[in-house]
C-alpha cells in the first residue's frame, strides 16, 4: 500500500524519540493505519488466532521448561512434578499441550482458507512460501516437544519417524545414528529435542514476522480476489479488524478452553502416561492427530523409500501450488467447478487423517492409497487443467461494488416496512 | 454432474473404511462397562467418602503388588482428593517403615512414615516384583486410569470422556471363565479377562471378593462396590488437580464468554459506521 500516514508525536519528548528510532511512526503505519480491504470474512481472522497461539506456545512453554528435566531418567517424573507439585503447573501444561493442538486447528483452516480464496497467487506467492516453511517447522516443533514428557508414544514416535530417515540410499544409516547421537534414541537425543524445541519457537516468530512483511507489501488479499482499487474498498486495521479479529480470537479461546479444562487428554494418547519403555512396543505408534494425513500416506505406499519421499513430497508440493494453479481468477467463489475439487480435496485430507489413525492392515490401506493418489493429483492434474478449462462466473470490477451488490441483496429480500 | 461424481466418489471411500472398520473392530478388546462416577461432566466433584473407602481397598489388596510412586502421603489430606485430617494422615504414615539415611556415621537406617515420605513400594526393584509374581510386573498405579482408555472412537472419546477409571473397573470385575475355543491356548497362571488391553491373558488373578475390606463407614463392599471405589480413587491419583481444575474452567469460560459479548457489540457499533 502506498499511502503512508504520517505519524507526529504530540510531545516534545516524543519526537525527541521517533527522530532517533522512529518505531511509533512505524506501529502507527503498519498496525493501527494498515489498510486492510472492508470485506474480509471470519476466515480471514485465523492469522491473528495463529500469532496469539504462538505467544502462548512460547510463554507457557518457558514456564514448563522452568520446571522440567531434560533426562531421559528423569523428564516423565519431572512433568509429573509439574501436574502435581507446581503452582498451577497442571494448568500450564494442558495449555501448552492442547495449544498444540489448537496452533494446528487454525493452521490447518488459515491454509485452506487460502487454497479456496487463492490467496497464493500472485503477487503473494512469496507470502504463501513462508508460510509453507512455517508449517513445515511447526510440524518439526511439534514432533520434538511431544517427545519430551518421555512417556511411551514420546518414544515410539520418535523412533519411528527418525527411522524414516533410513529408507535413505547410502546415507540413511549414518544419518540416523547422527540424528539419535548414538545407536538408538536414548538421553543424547532426548536432550537435542529438548534444545531444538526450545530454539525453533524463536525461529517461527522471525518466520512470522517476515510472513507479515511480505503480506504488508501486496496488503491482503479478500473473498473476492479483486485488487484494493481505492480508498473506498479499505478501512484502517485499528479499530476495524482488532475488533473483529479480537472477538474472533476470544471465541477461539472458548473452544481451547474447552479442551484445557474439560477434555485436557482427549487430543493425546492414554499410553503417553505410561513412561517410555524401550523393551516394551505399543501395540499401535500413531503420531499426533495433526500430522495423520502425512502418516497415512507414508504407510499406504508399500516401497518405504518412496512412502517417505511421498509424505516429503506431498508438502513441498505445497511450494509449487502458486505455479500449478493455472488460473486468472483469484478467488474460489468465482470458480464453480474448482469449488466442488476444493471440497473433495478437503474431504480427502480429512479421510487420510482417519485412515493414518487406524492400523495399517487390509481396506485401510488400500484406502489410504486411493486417497494419496487423489492428493497428489488434485495438485498435479486437476488444478492446472481446471485453470485452462473451467469458465468461471463474472468478477465483479471492485470490492466496494461487490460490497453494495451484496448489501442491495440483503435490502430486497427484507419485506417492505 | 460434478456434485453427482463428488458424491458417489464419497460414499464409495466410505462405505470402504466403515466395512473394514467393522471388520477390524470383532477382534478387538471389548469396551469397558459404563460406569457414572461424581467426578464426571463439567461439574463434577469426587466423593470423599468413596475416594477413603478406594485408599482402603488399595492398601489393604493393590498395595501388596502395585506401586503408587508418583504420590506422596501428604497428598492425602490435600484439597480436592480423600481429604484425610492432617492427624489421621500422620497416624497412617507412621504406620510404614521408611529406610533413611545415611545417618552421620554413614549407616542408613528405617524410621515410621512421615507425610512428606512417598508412598512406600512393595517391592524394592523390577526383578524381585517379577520374581514375587510369576514373571508378571504389576505396573505402578499411580496414573493408570490416565494411561488407559475404557473405549476408542473419536465421538465416543468426546462424549463420554477416555474412560480411565471405567477400564480399571471393568478389569477388576471382568473375570470370566474363558471360552472354549480359547482354552487350549491358554498360558499357565494365567486368567482370562476380556477387559484387559494386552491381549485377553491377565497374570493378576482376580483381586477382590465380596465383603474382603470392611468399611469404616458402613458402605456396601461386594466386589462390584470396591472396585467402584477403588478405581475412583485411582482418577483421583492420576488426575489430583481435577477439581481445581473444573472449577477455574467455570470462571474462565464464563469470563470469555462476557468479553465475547462486548468484543461483538463494540465490533458491531464500529463496523456500522461504513457500508461492508
Amino acid at each position: 500500500m502506498s499511502e503512508h500516514t504520517v505519524y507526529e508525536p504530540k510531545s516534545a519528548l516524543g519526537r525527541w524519540f521517533e527522530e532517533r528510532l522512529p518505531i511509533l511512526g512505524f506501529v502507527k503505519t503498519h498496525v493501527l493505519d494498515y489498510p486492510t480491504p472492508k470485506n474480509l470474512n471470519y476466515w480471514w481472522t485465523f492469522g491473528g488466532i495463529l500469532t496469539a497461539m504462538l505467544a502462548i506456545q512460547i510463554v507457557s512453554g518457558i514456564t514448563l521448561a522452568m520446571h522440567y528435566t531434560p533426562h531421559t531418567s528423569m523428564a516423565f517424573d519431572s512433568v509429573e512434578h509439574i501436574m502435581r507439585d507446581v503452582n498451577y503447573g497442571w494448568l500450564i501444561r494442558y495449555v501448552h499441550s492442547n495449544g498444540a493442538s489448537m496452533f494446528f486447528i487454525a493452521v490447518y483452516i488459515h491454509m485452506f482458507r487460502g487454497m479456496y480464496y487463492g490467496s497464493y497467487k500472485a503477487p503473494r506467492e512469496v507470502l504463501w512460501m513462508i508460510g509453507v516453511i512455517i508449517y513445515l517447522v511447526m510440524m518439526a516443533t511439534g514432533f520434538m516437544g511431544y517427545v519430551l514428557p518421555w512417556g511411551q508414544m514420546s518414544f515410539w514416535g520418535a523412533k519411528v519417524i527418525t527411522n524414516l530417515f533410513s529408507a535413505l540410499p547410502f546415507i540413511g544409516e549414518p544419518l540416523v545414528t547422527w540424528l539419535w547421537g548414538g545407536f538408538s534414541v536414548d538421553n543424547p537425543t532426548l536432550n537435542r529435542f529438548y534444545a531444538l524445541h526450545y530454539l525453533l519457537p524463536f525461529v517461527l516468530a522471525g518466520l512470522v514476522v517476515l510472513h507479515i512483511w511480505a503480506l504488508h507489501v501486496p496488503g491482503n488479499s479478500n473473498p473476492t480476489g479483486v485488487s484494493v482499487k481505492s480508498t473506498q474498498d479499505v478501512v484502517a486495521f485499528h479499530p476495524y479488524y482488532t475488533l473483529k479479529d479480537g472477538f474472533a480470537l476470544i471465541v477461539f479461546m472458548l473452544l481451547f478452553a474447552f479442551f484445557v479444562f474439560y477434555a485436557p487428554n482427549y487430543l493425546g494418547h492414554a499410553i503417553n502416561s505410561d513412561p517410555a519403555n524401550p523393551l516394551a512396543t505399543p501395540a499401535h505408534i500413531v503420531p499426533e492427530w495433526y500430522y495423520l494425513p502425512f502418516y497415512a500416506i507414508l504407510r499406504g505406499i508399500p516401497h518405504k523409500l518412496l512412502g517417505v519421499v511421498a509424505m516429503f513430497g506431498s508438502i513441498f508440493l505445497l511450494f509449487a501450488l502458486p505455479w500449478l494453479d493455472t488460473s486468472k481468477v483469484r478467488s474460489g467463489a468465482y470458480r464453480p467447478v474448482f469449488k466442488q475439487f476444493f471440497w473433495l480435496f478437503a474431504i480427502v485430507c480429512i479421510g487420510l487423517g482417519y485412515l493414518g489413525s487406524k492400523p495399517p492392515e487390509g481396506g485401510y490401506v488400500i484406502a489410504a492409497r486411493i486417497l494419496t493418489a487423489y492428493y497428489f493429483l488434485h495438485f498435479l492434474v486437476i488444478l492446472p487443467l481446471l485453470g485452462l478449462l473451467e469458465k468461471p462466473k463474472p468478477v465483479p470490477s471492485s470490492i466496494s461494488e461487490s460490497v453494495l451488490a451484496k448489501n442491495s441483496r440483503r435490502l430486497a429480500a427484507q419485506p417492505a416496512e | 454432474m460434478m456434485k453427482l461424481t463428488t458424491a458417489i466418489a464419497f460414499s464409495a471411500a466410505f462405505i470402504l473404511a466403515a466395512g473394514f472398520s467393522q471388520s477390524v473392530r470383532a477382534a478387538e478388546v471389548r469396551f469397558a462397562k459404563d460406569v457414572d462416577y461424581s467426578f464426571e461432566g463439567p461439574f463434577g466433584k469426587f466423593d470423599r467418602a468413596q475416594l477413603q473407602r478406594g485408599y482402603k481397598v488399595y492398601k489393604e489388596v493393590c498395595s501388596n503388588c502395585h506401586s503408587m510412586r508418583l504420590l506422596y502421603l501428604r497428598n492425602l489430606a490435600e484439597p480436592g482428593g480423600p481429604e484425610f485430617t492432617e492427624e489421621q494422615v500422620r497416624a497412617l504414615a507412621a504406620s510404614f517403615q521408611v529406610q533413611d539415611g545415611p545417618d552421620q556415621s554413614g549407616e542408613m537406617f528405617t524410621r515410621p512414615g512421615l507425610p512428606s515420605d512417598r508412598f512406600p513400594s512393595p517391592f524394592p526393584n523390577e526383578q524381585a516384583a517379577r520374581a514375587a509374581n510369576g514373571g508378571a510386573y504389576p505396573t505402578d498405579l499411580s496414573l493408570i486410569t490416565k494411561a488407559r482408555a475404557g473405549w476408542t472412537g473419536t465421538f465416543r472419546q468426546l462424549a463420554k470422556g477416555l474412560g480411565g477409571s471405567e477400564y480399571v473397573y471393568s478389569v477388576l470385575t471382568g473375570y470370566e471363565p474363558e471360552p472354549s475355543e480359547l482354552a487350549a491356548e491358554k498360558p499357565p497362571g494365567k486368567y482370562y479377562n476380556p477387559y484387559y488391553t494386552n491381549g485377553h491373558w491377565i497374570g493378576m488373578p482376580p483381586p477382590l471378593s465380596d465383603g474382603q475390606v470392611t468399611f469404616d463407614d458402613g458402605a456396601p463392599n461386594t466386589a462390584s462396590d470396591m472396585a467402584r471405589d477403588v478405581s475412583a480413587f485411582l482418577a483421583w491419583t492420576a488426575e489430583p488437580k481435577l477439581e481445581a481444575r473444573k472449577a477455574l474452567g467455570f470462571q474462565v469460560v464464563i469470563y470469555l464468554i462476557v468479553l465475547a459479548v462486548l468484543l461483538y457489540i463494540c465490533k458491531e457499533r464500529i463496523w456500522s459506521r461504513i457500508e461492508h
